[in-house]
């Protein structure tokens, strides 16, 4: 078996691949979390409940209604999304004027209903969730297996991070958005419909945590938990990366993935900590975060 | 992010003062102040002695949180991780080395403090809800620490922490020694920080809050009356759990989980932000309703997720806010 610095390729790549994995989640978390900071300044704490919603809509929708995986994730970001316009609409809309702390409170708090809610139902302990029959097998890349889902999972989630990134920098509607995160006054005056804007952005976002939650279900189990610490380790990824910029959150969620996957090959004790120190570090040298731009 | 005017505390503590009101709110402090003297004495002849304590424990963990979000506008997610080490550094320094509860109690605190020193430093680089989530993320790694270390006894905590003789000489297993003693603790941490606030220090923190840039065109050093407010409150936050770890004789890592940060908030927030009486009142109701609804299992969580959105939507006075916009004073 061919070692590289001691470790065995295979064991090297594996953890990379899993690392890649972890990081296509905190780059789709952390995008949605940037597009909706963008617009309402608030950081919204919801978005682990609301990953964690979209793989109980995924998992219900299978036991519940036979409907499986691909039609979860085509419908799952939209439910998901949907009870994010709701709460837009019913409770954030009201604290816009207060400080955007206020914001952070409040989905603080409904994560915590969210996750108690779950977490009455279906218990602490998580469920699995079947891989779809198509994805499932592997590719012999030569120097290792690719299995077939993990393979969808990067390729999907690098898909949607460039989907999105192109609908705000390069067309009229991401124009149109990034104009009212500059001055949300003056686009209003120019008659485009800002409230609306914010509203369905904040379902976006909320969708883009929903359909990662759908991606996740088959790869770490269904469990109400499943988002709350996840969360706090996304929230590193934006000090690290800056909100400023979507390539950048793009960038930072794949490359601390792989990075954490790396300490698991080389430290492991230190592979739960690895962001939140690569965090420190950063506020040291760079304190805006490596793609921001401090106000 | 500090736009000009915008407060997160109560808005009745924003208005202007003169020096009549500020004489009638302090008398109306002071009257307050001697009637929780009086619950704390006479408390333990209705209710059990280890309920005051958690309550006592938990206030002044809440006051010293508040002090930064109150008076200086910092949100901090992480004060679970002043709490949760000053408890394993305390558990340890009794348990371990046999030190005496009072030095035990010291060493918590003064590893609280060293703590809030280095993870201060960190946080003041940033503003606003950047500033939460680094406090958060923060902690979170002092809980993989705790987690991971050997001395903390990991998933089991540090059980059986001795509560020793005070000065060699009061033995704190009768359950009334150490009332008096969180009692004392208590008490004398609350008057700190009252005063920490009445302070110039208090006022300059609270000028800061308004208008940052104001402040510091004024020639004040914002980061560093921010680093110092956020030391205090992280000493003080230790003080309380290097406390809670010898009431209770144990040192777990539910002190040091985010869990416990975001309750702090709930008892500061349903007590009243930025007032000098709220996190007490906020702190009994929290613990008192926990009591209640401890066999009703999650919903517990469901219940604070339902208690933080209605203060945030409704009540963002708080308790002592409503109480003392009624009786127009600040309390």
């Amino acid at each position: 078996m061919t070692e590289i610095f001691g470790v065995p390729t295979q064991a090297l790549f594996g953890q990379l691949l899993i690392g890649l994995i972890n990081g296509s989640f905190y780059a789709l978390l952390s995008l949605g979390l940037a597009v909706i900071f963008g617009l309402l300044n608030i950081i919204n704490f919801t978005h682990g409940a609301q990953y964690m919603m979209g793989a109980f809509v995924a998992y219900l929708m299978l036991n519940k209604l036979g409907l499986g995986y691909w039609w979860a994730l085509l419908l799952a970001p939209f439910v998901v999304g949907a009870t994010g316009v709701l709460i837009e609409r019913l409770m954030l809309s009201r604290l816009y004027k207060l400080d955007h702390l206020y914001g952070l409170l409040l989905t603080f708090g409904l994560a915590l209903i969210i996750q108690g809610l779950f977490r009455n139902e279906y218990g602490s302990s998580g469920q699995p969730y079947q891989m779809p029959s198509e994805l499932t097998g592997a590719q012999n890349l030569g120097f290792m297996f690719l299995p077939n889902y993990r393979g969808w999972i990067i390729g999907a989630s690098l898909v949607v991070c460039l989907a999105t990134w192109y609908v705000i920098e390069r067309t009229q509607l991401g124009s149109y958005l990034r104009a009212a995160t500059e001055n949300p006054q003056l686009v209003q005056a120019f008659g485009i419909n800002v409230p609306l804007m914010i509203t369905l952005t904040y379902g976006f976002g909320v969708a883009l945590a929903g359909l990662a939650g759908v991606m996740a279900a088959p790869v770490y189990q269904v469990s109400p938990q499943m988002g709350a610490d996840l969360i706090i380790v996304v929230f590193a990824v934006v000090v690290i990366g800056g909100m400023g910029s979507i390539l950048g959150s793009i960038i930072t969620g794949f490359s601390l993935g792989l990075i954490e996957g790396l300490t698991k090959v080389f430290y492991p004790e230190a592979s739960n900590i690895v962001i939140f120190v690569i965090m420190v570090v950063v506020l040291l040298i760079k304190p805006a975060g490596l793609f921001g731009v401090q106000k | 992010m500090n736009v000009p005017g915008s407060t997160v505390a109560s808005p009745a503590a924003s208005a202007a003062t003169t020096p009549t009101d500020a004489a009638s709110d302090l008398r109306a402090q002071r009257v307050a102040f001697a009637a929780m003297v009086a619950i704390v004495v006479l408390a333990p002849l209705v209710v059990y002695p280890v309920f005051m304590m958690k309550v006592m424990c938990f206030a002044l963990f809440a006051c010293a949180f508040n002090l930064l979000i109150g008076f200086g506008g910092l949100l901090s997610f992480g004060h679970a991780m002043f709490l949760g080490s000053a408890g394993y550094a305390s558990a340890h320094a009794a348990k371990v080395w046999g030190l005496t509860p009072e030095l035990a109690i010291l060493f918590g605190t003064a590893v609280a403090t060293g703590l809030a020193v280095l993870t201060g430093l960190l946080a003041i680089r940033r503003q606003g809800i950047y500033f939460a989530m680094i406090t958060l993320a923060l902690a979170q790694m002092v809980f993989f620490v705790a987690l991971q270390s050997k001395f903390t006894g990991g998933e089991d905590g540090i059980q059986g922490v001795p509560r020793g003789r005070l000065f060699g000489i009061v033995d704190l297993s009768q359950p009334m020694a150490m009332y008096t003693l969180v009692a004392v603790i208590f008490l004398a941490g609350f008057a700190f920080v009252w005063r920490v606030v009445r302070s110039p220090f208090g006022q300059v923190l609270k000028a800061i809050r308004e208008n940052e840039s104001r402040a510091i065109s004024l020639g004040y050093d914002a980061d560093r009356y921010k680093l110092v407010a956020f030391v205090i409150s992280g000493a003080v936050a230790g003080l309380a759990g290097a406390t809670k770890a010898l009431v209770f004789q144990l040192a777990s890592l539910t002190d040091v989980h985010w869990t416990m940060s975001g309750e702090v908030v709930l008892m500061t927030l349903l007590g009243g932000l930025g007032t000098i009486f709220g996190p007490v009142v906020g702190a009994a109701v929290i613990i008192t309703a926990q009591n209640y609804l401890a066999q009703l299992g999650a919903w517990v969580t469901v219940v604070q997720g339902i208690i933080f959105v209605v203060c945030v939507l409704a009540f963002r006075r708080g308790i002592i806010g409503e109480l003392g916009h009624w009786l127009k004073k600040r309390l």
